[in-house]
């Protein structure tokens, strides 16, 4: 089956070439970080965790996404996301291995990464997480390319398969309850300290991942000869709509208890993001902009002419992805870092070769979707002639 | 309630200490430590009730400190421990260092306190505490705590993921951005401790107590620098050096409310 | 066959691959080192013996030092009692190094010549080494 990513066009080769000369780019830049350390990014003493780690949450968050298909499909049979779940799988597993990179780019000792298996430790959050991540890899895998192979021979899928994607949903939940827990139960970090932070977590990968799946699936209608259901696409947006409402009221929640409340440690983080904290400000346009577009998608989305029409749905889409993208992938981490614990502040700034291995990331999972939708895309075109 | 969350705990980790064995694992099930979780409000004292005979703790007299036993106490450590100097304040990395009370003690800070204590340069460390946050996150057990109640840290098996710079609510660990040996040749003048190592580029390190020093029957080298300021002794004892001052001095712990237990006083 | 031309030249850059570390190596055979134990601290040394016997210590000195690495750092013991009931302190830098003071030819020359690169010195200080 894969050998159909191996006939395309010449902009599909072309495409994939750009995504490799990012990627070599990015593979440079981690050697001089190998060689000369981690100091070459803007993380510090004060800001341990950057880029690598809040791309990490994010991605978490676009691969659980794929669940909100799984769900209507395999549990209410809902037929119209047959042709389309396979999309989602494909999304999750570019998605996991990204994260996987993120991590490995992120770790001052990546050859000694196989510590965490030779010396496993139950009490660290992190080991779970190793294991709902490699799990959800494997299992997207094994449920997208069974599922596939099934639709282009024309069978059903094989029975055993059936058990493995059920296993999926909770699964899909644990990814991002694990990695929510990782941030959530450290004492002293008090954006991170609340109890709302995984359903936060769940809410947001529920609007990011199928706005991605959206994105896509209206670029995928463009080009190729074989049309995702208009339809189907409809009710993604509604779920993506929902999501994004219970996303930005949870937001809400924590500005009552901390603001409310007024205890000064739970209001410094938010102040940091949203207003400024002793005149540093230079996070507060990016959170009142992710705040902005996240209403805005919110609108587009609720209103069925704007709804229905494909410029207005790719807007939405893209809003949403950008909110859900600057509040986890940028304020989340960096809040629960300032202020620091000495209650002064710092601000980080990623610097440009970890912005390039960042980018080549990114060049790697949209590598890994364009090879895994090409194949997707060659199968359903085909089932049409 | 209290009893039923122990067994609660002990039946869930059974399995899973079952089958790894982990040690580690037991430490968070160990009924002592549930214990110990609570002892702030129920007035127990773990040293005392579940018996270990070792509980290392640093008393750290503000009456007696000046500025220049404070440097003296950092130039002390870092020759010591060969830890180099940066100037960028976000590369440093510091064992042992003074900070003024407002961070200090920021989640308690009183605005109205004696200008004296406001302008004390308070020296840092880490806190080795009885309930350390650092070791329940770190995923390769690289720092753990002893039966002697001191946290360490073994850089042979550190990944550097930084999950306990995170975890760590007193911002007492440092990460080697960049590589120490390099750097220490570069400092002009700089003399080498031949008989401790350096730590590699790309792992967490931190105040260690001086383990070195004490499992040879030594003070610390801080202690041993200024002993009118910093007091080394055992909490578990109760007739020790230290816990006679204790007794009779009014101390201070850095934010005790996050239940850390943190084993470093601040004599006022 | 189909595409032989290929499959013929895929083959024979296969075989060059494989072969290029074999061809590169080939005549530069040296013979085995031999570790220096010239030192004035093994000088001085009556009986001219490492903690454990000298065979012991050639096979299994990578093992032992990881033991006494976890022995010291883990398990807080910083004795080691050797077959003979002789006391010695648990130290890479305090004891090995002490008697060992020629890292370039006691411990370098085996390594380079075994092509292995143990990670010690990333942290540890050679003690007589003009760099650190």
């Amino acid at each position: 089956m894969i050998e159909k990513a191996l006939k395309g066009s010449s902009f599909y080769w072309g495409w994939l070439v750009f995504l490799l000369a990012i990627i070599a780019a990015g593979a440079l830049a981690f050697i001089y970080q190998l060689n000369v350390g981690l100091g070459i990014t803007g993380m510090g003493r004060d800001v341990s965790w950057g880029i690598y780690i809040a791309q990490f949450t994010y991605f978490v968050g676009v691969a659980a996404g794929a669940v909100m298909l799984v769900i209507p499909k395999y549990l209410h049979h809902y037929t119209r996301y047959a042709k389309i779940v396979v999309f989602g799988e494909f999304i999750a597993i570019a998605a996991v291995i990204m994260c996987l990179l993120f991590i490995i780019v992120d770790i001052g000792q990546p050859q000694r990464m196989l510590n965490m298996i030779l010396h496993p430790t139950p009490r660290s959050i992190l080991f779970y997480d190793m294991i709902v991540l490699c799990g959800y890899l494997a299992i997207n895998i094994i449920c997208g390319y069974n599922t596939l192979l099934a639709d282009k021979k024309g069978v059903p899928c094989p029975r055993w398969v059936k058990p493995v994607i059920y296993l999926s949903i909770p699964w899909a939940v644990s990814i991002h309850t694990v990695t929510a827990f990782l941030y959530a139960g450290l004492p002293g970090r008090h954006l991170w300290l609340s109890a709302i932070m995984a359903p936060r977590f769940l809410s947001s990968a529920f609007a990011a991942g199928p706005s991605l799946l959206i994105m896509l699936l209206l670029f995928i209608g463009r080009f190729s000869k074989w049309k995702p259901d208009p339809e189907a696409m409809q009710n993604i947006a509604r779920t993506i709509c929902y999501a994004m409402i219970v996303n930005l009221f949870f937001m809400a929640m924590e500005f009552f208890t901390a603001f409310y409340s007024n205890i000064p440690a739970h209001k410094y983080p938010l102040q940091y993001l949203f207003f400024g904290l002793h005149g540093h400000d230079q996070l507060v346009p990016f959170m009142r902009f992710a705040i902005a577009v996240g209403l805005v998608g919110v609108f587009f989305l609720l209103v069925p002419a704007i709804r229905r029409n494909p410029v207005g749905l790719a807007l939405a889409t893209l809003f949403v992805f950008l909110s859900t993208w600057i509040d986890k992938g940028i304020g989340l981490i960096l809040g629960g870092f300032v202020p620091t614990p000495y209650e002064t502040i710092v601000d980080y700034c990623p610097t440009f070769p970890e912005i390039t291995i960042a980018t080549a990331i990114w060049a790697v999972g949209a590598f890994i979707l364009t090879i895994l939708f090409k194949v997707a895309i060659s199968v359903r075109e085909q089932q049409i002639s | 309630m209290k009893i039923d969350r122990r067994k609660f705990l002990k039946a869930a980790g059974v399995s899973a200490l079952a089958s790894l064995g982990g040690k580690g694992a037991w430490e968070i099930l160990d009924p002592g430590a549930v214990d110990a979780a609570e002892h702030g409000g129920h007035g127990h004292d773990k040293a005392k009730e579940s018996g270990p005979k070792t509980r290392w703790a640093m008393l750290v007299d503000m009456r007696a400190m000046t500025e220049e036993k404070a440097d003296k106490i950092r130039e002390v450590c870092d020759f010591a421990h060969n830890i180099p100097h940066w100037d960028d304040p976000e590369r440093e990395l510091k064992w042992i260092w003074k900070e003024e009370y407002e961070h200090v003690f920021p989640s308690s800070y009183n605005e109205y306190i004696s200008d004296d204590i406001k302008a004390m340069p308070f020296m840092l460390l880490c806190n080795h505490c009885d309930e350390p946050p650092c070791v329940r996150v770190c995923p390769v057990q690289a720092t753990f705590r002893r039966p002697d109640g001191l946290v360490a840290q073994d850089y042979h098996r550190c990944i550097g993921c930084r999950f306990c710079m995170g975890a760590c609510p007193y911002g007492s660990r440092s990460f080697n951005w960049f590589s120490a040996k390099v750097a220490l040749e570069k400092e002009e003048g700089r003399k080498i401790n031949k008989e401790f190592p350096v730590r590699t580029r790309g792992v967490v390190e931190k105040c260690n107590f001086c383990v070195e020093r004490i499992s040879l029957g030594k003070q610390p080298a801080c202690v041993e620098a200024c002993p009118d300021v910093m007091h080394f002794g055992n909490l578990a004892d109760s007739e020790s050096e230290i816990r006679k001052i204790l007794r009779k001095r009014m101390s201070l712990r850095r934010k005790l409310e996050l239940g850390t237990h943190p084993m470093v006083f601040y004599l006022v | 066959m189909y595409d032989s031309g290929k499959v013929i030249a895929g083959l024979v850059v296969f075989a060059a691959l494989f072969l290029c570390p074999f061809l590169y190596n080939h005549g530069s055979m040296t013979a085995q080192p031999k570790p220096s134990l010239d030192t004035p601290a093994i000088k001085k040394l009556a009986a001219k013996r490492c903690v454990e016997d000298r065979e012991f210590m050639v096979a299994h000195h990578m093992q032992f030092l990881n033991e006494w690495r976890d022995e010291a750092l883990r398990n807080g013991n910083r004795w080691y009692r050797n077959k003979a009931g002789e006391k010695y302190l648990i130290s890479l830098q305090n004891s090995c190094l002490k008697c060992h003071s020629n890292k370039k030819e006691f411990c370098d020359k085996c390594h380079v010549y075994a092509g292995v690169k143990p990670y010690c010195w990333d942290c540890h200080i050679d003690p007589n080494g003009s760099k650190l």
